[in-house]
């Protein structure tokens, strides 16, 4: 048996970390704004059936960047979590706060163990309030840290100029529209400053919306919504009218969603050419 | 962390094994210990607990009715007057109660949570039939404690949205499921009930007759059924009527059913026994 090297574990660690960092950089990114009416998640993603952003409770929603199954496993991992909760105690005792919590301890504990890999995910938390100033959103990067954020965070490939792009512009009571004209803006931009178009197909919205009437406030903008929303007719009419209208849409378009949504978070998208999440989700689901 | 007391505060494996997108699946693994039908029952003995009485259902063109009244029984006493005995299952259907009232609210929150949890994990619904089954796989695993007298047995309604109709399910305390043409009834008074709507029921109600004829089976049924309650004018109780049709489930609000309640007792100071239908 040979002798192991010695590897300090400050060396250790930041290997582990430029590990999970490259992974994450990868991927395309996600922006999460507040704006008057609640959160809102913009994601770059041309799959419909296999999201970044999803839904866990009531007025918790979820937004992850990396690799698929990963990020995935944790999803259903806090449905999970937020349901046993809601099921033991009340729907109100499931918080974001709580959420983030289990998220960063399994994160942390899988970053600092020897034995496993650590993800390559970096997620985003989020809980709408009552009122715009309890609006909570939680960054959970890959070593199992929060950062409690306000206002506009972006996480993935070109986060930090992203992030500063949207710091300078975004405001306190922006509109749906206005915030979601900002979103598809900052994603636009490249590394190299140079600037592409996104269409409605290539992007994935939700908003958690604290005006809806039910009780869950999680809703996916898709389609004709979006076209309008993006091509920025005021959406002042998106009030409860609408709301019954887009919760058609949302049924309509459900059957399109693929079924095999959970079974792909099983199904091995682990391949190492998961040069850009997308890219992998997408296997995953012809798997 | 109360997920598991046990561990660093790092979600349990269980949380993190991919395959189940059915909650109980997750409990019966995670959890036994909080799923309704584990748990110990007493040796012997009939224990007496508040139980709900009536649930009526009528499907119109266009949807369906699912209508409750508010009686809870406990022997022969009333336990409750204003209980509610028929919830929403999920934006497409709902789901009315009779048998232990205590049983039948936590399954329903169990119900619920189940067809919340599979739509969230796999982001689609259930099929009407699939919602229908997992409802037969609860009550199945009620059987122990329906033999000692707490039966739960529930009336499923809901909107097909394949199909395009409304559609309503009954169970016995095994689990076994039927579907119901037209109209169905359960709970104590649902022979009297059912003997109403037979008499009232038509293809073609509109929503308005469907609700009101849902009222008057109830009225029979509390006129015949000493655990059935009717309307309570005096206490301003009235049955819990919801309609679900392809825009979701709607409950109607009090001052709806106080109107469709006051338009049938109005009628029956005039007609005791209800409306007449034709000898032949």
């Amino acid at each position: 048996m040979s002798t192991p090297f010695y590897v300090s574990p400050q060396q250790a660690m930041q290997d582990r970390a430029e590990y999970a960092r490259k992974g994450i950089a990868r991927g395309r990114s996600v922006v999460v704004l507040q704006y008057a009416d609640g959160i809102l998640f913009v994601a770059e993603n041309p799959s419909r059936a296999l999201h970044k952003v999803s839904e866990i409770y009531d007025r918790i929603a979820f937004a992850a960047v990396g690799k698929y199954n990963e990020f995935e496993n944790l999803r259903i991992g806090g449905v999970r979590y937020a349901d046993l909760r809601g099921y033991t105690y009340d729907r109100d005792d499931v918080t974001a706060r709580g959420l983030a919590n289990v998220y960063a301890q399994t994160l942390g504990t899988i970053f600092s163990s020897v034995a496993e890999k650590p993800y390559e995910v970096e997620l985003i938390v989020a809980e709408v309030g009552e009122a715009p100033a309890d609006d909570q959103v939680y960054r959970l990067p890959h070593d199992g840290s929060i950062v409690d954020e306000h206002g506009s965070v972006a996480v993935g490939g070109n986060a930090d100029q992203i992030s500063s792009y949207l710091e300078s512009r975004h405001r306190e009571g922006m509109t749906l529209a206005e915030a979601l004209k900002l979103a598809v803006e900052s994603l636009t931009r490249d590394t190299n400053g140079s600037e592409r178009t996104l269409t409605a197909d290539q992007l994935e919205v939700a908003v958690l919306d604290r005006r809806r009437p039910q009780q869950r406030k999680f809703k996916r903008i898709l389609g004709g919504q979006l076209t309008r929303l993006l091509e920025g007719e005021q959406p002042s009419a998106d009030a409860s009218a609408d709301a019954a209208a887009d919760d058609d849409e949302e049924i309509l378009d459900l059957p399109d969603e693929s079924p095999g949504d959970a079974s792909a978070g099983s199904g091995g998208s682990g391949s190492e050419d998961a040069a850009d999440s997308d890219a992998s989700g997408d296997d995953a689901g012809k798997s | 962390m109360e997920a598991n007391p046990r561990s660093t505060g790092r979600l349990p494996a269980a949380f993190l094994t991919p395959g189940s997108s059915s909650f109980l699946d997750f409990l019966a693994q995670h959890a036994p210990e909080a799923l309704p039908g584990r748990r110990e029952l007493p040796a012997e003995g009939v224990l007496q607990a508040p139980h709900g009485t009536t649930i009526v259902a009528l499907t119109f063109p266009g949807g369906v009715v699912l209508a409750g009244d508010r009686r809870a029984t406990m022997g022969n006493m009333i336990a409750q007057r204003d209980i509610e005995k028929v919830f929403p299952a999920d934006e497409y259907s709902a789901i009315g109660i009779a048998g232990t009232a205590g049983l039948a609210v936590e399954m329903v929150k169990l119900f619920q949570l189940e067809l919340e949890h599979f739509e969230k994990v796999e982001g689609a619904t259930l099929s009407l039939e699939g919602k229908a089954n997992r409802l037969t796989t609860m009550i199945r695993s009620n059987l122990g404690m329906a033999m000692q007298g707490l039966a739960v047995v529930p009336l499923f309604a809901g909107w097909d949205l394949a199909r395009e109709r409304g559609r309503i399910f009954s169970y016995d305390v095994t689990g076994g499921r039927s579907e119901e043409h037209g109209f169905a009834a359960v709970g104590s008074g649902s022979v009297f009930a059912r003997g109403s709507l037979k008499k009232l029921y038509r293809e073609d109600l509109s929503e308005s007759e469907a609700t009101t004829a849902a009222v008057q089976a109830l009225y029979d049924a509390a006129d015949d059924d000493s655990a059935t309650g009717g309307p309570d004018m005096a206490r301003r109780i009235f049955p819990i009527l919801t309609v679900i049709t392809d825009e979701g489930y709607r409950r109607l609000t009090e001052t709806e059913s106080m109107e469709i309640a006051r338009s049938v007792v109005d009628g029956r100071l005039e007609h005791p026994d209800g409306p007449r239908a034709a000898v032949l």
